[in-house]
């Protein structure tokens, strides 16, 4: 939402599910934004957080104070970090009618369109964080840490917060292996498919 | 120095820039990672405490009133079932004098079991004689922890404090907070230096009984103490923006009232949504205003009479209930009102129980319902917003 | 209100009971689904102590007398409280997605 009087305000929904690192995803977000110089705030869903089940994450970036404390339910973007989430949840409910919707996902483009219900001026991006993360040996082939490679590609896509700032706040939240972490986001941002 | 943190953090970073010297910890949902930050740092040795663990939030008021009676500042955390299981320790802080500064999440009480943001848990200690700082930031939480102390501390106050944080839209939400310079704090915060303690070189006992002649003489100087704490919550936060350049506007906080047709009084997060809203509806040409009341102990009974000065219709929004009555805010800034000749009209709203989440959109029919009763006078005292199946929602 | 009274939707207030009523034990909730690490046990080392099954605050053992406990992976929620009491370190927590 944009206004004189109210700011330029976006909102982003993420989708996991517990323990894919959705909610630190959120705060890495947040916190790269917050390095430019813009007001943040990140929170989960508050539900009943467990493994496996779906999980949401949301972060505001703004350019004024943010004093909406409510819950965001017209996301101007929505970051689907399993592919699987695409069939088991609504991932697009919301979703503004300009908004991007970014998966993580060897789908085509084209095909996921279909799957996912998206109408008309909403754009879909895809990039195949799994793979990324496996190949810069982030989490195990069984859970992969697919976080830092969505936001790289989730950077490209949206043109919310700059590479560097994301890179600086990945390194600050990540607790090891910071430099694969770095690699992965890098790689995700070169790689990512915008429709 | 700003950080991202979250409103649990803000409280525990709260505590420690303040240099509580004694922690009594016992968890609870949504408070829990405010006593688990607080071991973290004092494990780390970046902060200095006693961290008593105890077996209730009951034990964990009693290790803070007799801790506080040594002459160490105490600090403790709860929320909602823990909360209330310390109602009767509540009342002896404060009849013991100790000005212990509690963090409470705001949360729902149960059946029906509830971890979400509401009210009731702290509404419902109003009569505990402590003082009640409702925050909108994480900021804030932070800050009042800080000049909670001060306040709480002064010879002449002795009161203990309780500063609320929503739960999970402050306790879980990440926002960028200064932690302030520890430097600044030990110039704005002198070391806690009570006249009597509990001290085995000059001893004493406290909280002998009292024979009717005299019991009410105490609860006086109570009285007197808590009624100083206006003008000394007032002055605290003048020198707090002196210090360190941040306000909160004191026990009520007037946002766009002075010229407003109708003004929403709100406590927590939703005052601050609710000002977002008020500025998109004072863009339409519609003139609302939001007074958010900060401190509701004590009552900001001055504040409520100048608003009265400025606006004709006030909405009172609860975000709790006491069954049988009005919702507390609302009774209470009715009987502040009470007496005056030009007496504005108040209507009640209780929203948000349980955590219902109260959106700009929700605010917004609320500001709009509001504006209304300028055409058609009070319509119903009181009016539940969000019941499924009820009031057209 | 009869069993049958209970409903299972709700579309306004009114068709609420008094007070949340359930007509299902808390176990249908399947819990297992929250754990990042199993219990699994080490029959050699095992001797039917059952002090596991007493510790475990989530009733997810099962103890006959004289026989092995047996895990409730269905509830089991990973605490490792009954790895941490066991007097002969006969359980070992692994990690969920391991043992699958």
């Amino acid at each position: 939402m944009e206004s004189e009087i109210l700011g330029s305000m976006i909102e982003v929904r993420f989708h996991g599910r517990g323990g894919q690192g959705a909610v630190v995803a959120s705060n890495i977000l947040a916190e790269a934004g917050f390095l430019e110089g813009k007001e943040v705030s990140a929170f989960p869903f508050f539900g009943v957080e467990r493994r496996g089940a779906p999980v949401t994450a949301y972060t505001r970036v703004s350019d004024r104070k943010i004093r909406i404390k409510s819950g965001i339910y017209a996301p101007d973007f929505v970051i689907v970090m399993d592919p699987t989430l695409v069939k088991a949840v609504n991932v697009v409910e919301g979703l503004k009618p300009e908004g991007l919707v970014l998966v993580n996902t060897k789908e085509n483009a084209d095909s996921l369109r279909r799957g996912l219900g998206i109408t008309g001026e909403q754009k879909v991006a895809t990039i195949d964080a799994t793979g990324i993360a496996i190949k810069h040996r982030l989490g195990s082939k069984a859970a992969p840490i697919v976080n830092s490679s969505v936001l790289g590609a989730f950077a490209r896509a949206s043109g919310l917060v700059k590479l560097e700032s994301l890179v600086s706040s990945i390194r600050h939240n990540v607790p090891v292996k910071l430099d694969e972490n770095t690699a992965a986001a890098k790689e995700a941002f070169e790689s990512v498919v915008m429709q | 120095m700003k950080i991202m943190m979250t409103g649990n953090y803000a409280s525990a970073y709260g505590a420690m820039a303040a240099k509580a010297e004694v922690v009594a910890a016992y968890p609870i949902t949504p408070q829990t990672s405010i006593v688990e930050k607080i071991a973290t740092l004092v494990s780390s040795g970046e902060m200095k405490c006693q961290y008593v663990k105890v077996e209730s939030e009951h034990s964990a008021m009693a290790a803070c009133i007799s801790a506080s009676q040594t002459g160490a500042r105490a600090y403790t955390a709860s929320s909602a079932h823990g909360l209330t299981l310390m109602h009767e320790l509540l009342i002896w802080a404060s009849g013991a004098r100790t000005p212990v500064v509690m963090s409470n999440v705001n949360r729902a009480m149960g059946p029906p079991w509830s971890v979400w943001a509401d009210q009731h848990d702290t509404m419902a200690q109003r009569d505990t004689g402590w003082m009640q700082v409702y925050c909108d930031s994480n900021q804030e939480v932070l800050d009042s922890i800080i000049m909670a102390y001060k306040v709480g501390e002064r010879a002449d106050i002795m009161l203990p404090s309780m500063i609320i944080e929503d739960a999970f839209i402050l306790s879980h939400t990440m926002e960028p907070v200064d932690y302030p310079d520890p430097e600044l704090v030990e110039g704005y915060l002198p070391s806690f230096d009570p006249r009597f303690r509990l001290d085995v070189d000059e001893p004493y006992g406290f909280g002998s009984l009292v024979m009717p002649n005299w019991y009410m003489e105490f609860r006086f100087k109570i009285n007197e103490a808590m009624e100083k704490t206006r003008g000394a919550i007032l002055e605290a936060e003048k020198e707090f923006e002196e210090t360190f350049g941040r306000s909160y506007g004191g026990l009520m906080d007037f946002y766009k009232c002075e010229d407003a047709d109708a003004v929403l009084v709100l406590a927590g997060t939703v005052a601050s949504t609710a000002k977002h809203v008020a500025d998109k509806l004072r863009s339409d040409g519609k003139k609302v205003g939001v007074a958010r009341l900060r401190c509701f102990r004590p009552f900001p009974y001055d504040e409520v009479r100048q608003l009265a000065k400025m606006t004709n219709i006030i909405g009172v929004c609860d975000r709790s209930y006491t069954f049988g009555h009005w919702g507390p805010m609302a009774t209470e800034v009715k009987g502040a009102l009470y007496g005056l000749a030009d007496v504005p009209t108040v209507k009640n709203y209780i929203m948000g129980l349980g955590g219902k989440d109260l959106t700009p959109e929700v605010l917004e029919k609320v500001f709009v319902k509001t504006l209304q009763l300028k055409d058609t006078g009070l319509d119903t005292e009181i009016e539940w917003i969000g019941v499924t199946g009820h009031g057209g929602w | 209100m009869s069993r049958e009274e209970l409903k299972k939707e709700f579309k306004t207030f009114e068709d609420l009971p008094l007070t949340p009523i359930t007509s299902v034990p808390s176990s249908a909730n399947q819990t297992g689904g929250w754990k990042t690490f199993r219990p699994v046990l080490d029959k050699e080392k095992c001797i039917k102590c059952h002090i596991c099954w007493k510790f475990c605050p989530d009733v997810s053992i099962k103890a006959k007398e004289d026989e092995f406990p047996e895990f409730d992976y269905d509830h089991c929620k990973g605490c490792g409280i009954c790895a941490y009491e066991c007097p002969k370190d006969a359980i070992e927590m692994i990690l969920e997605e391991e043992s699958q």
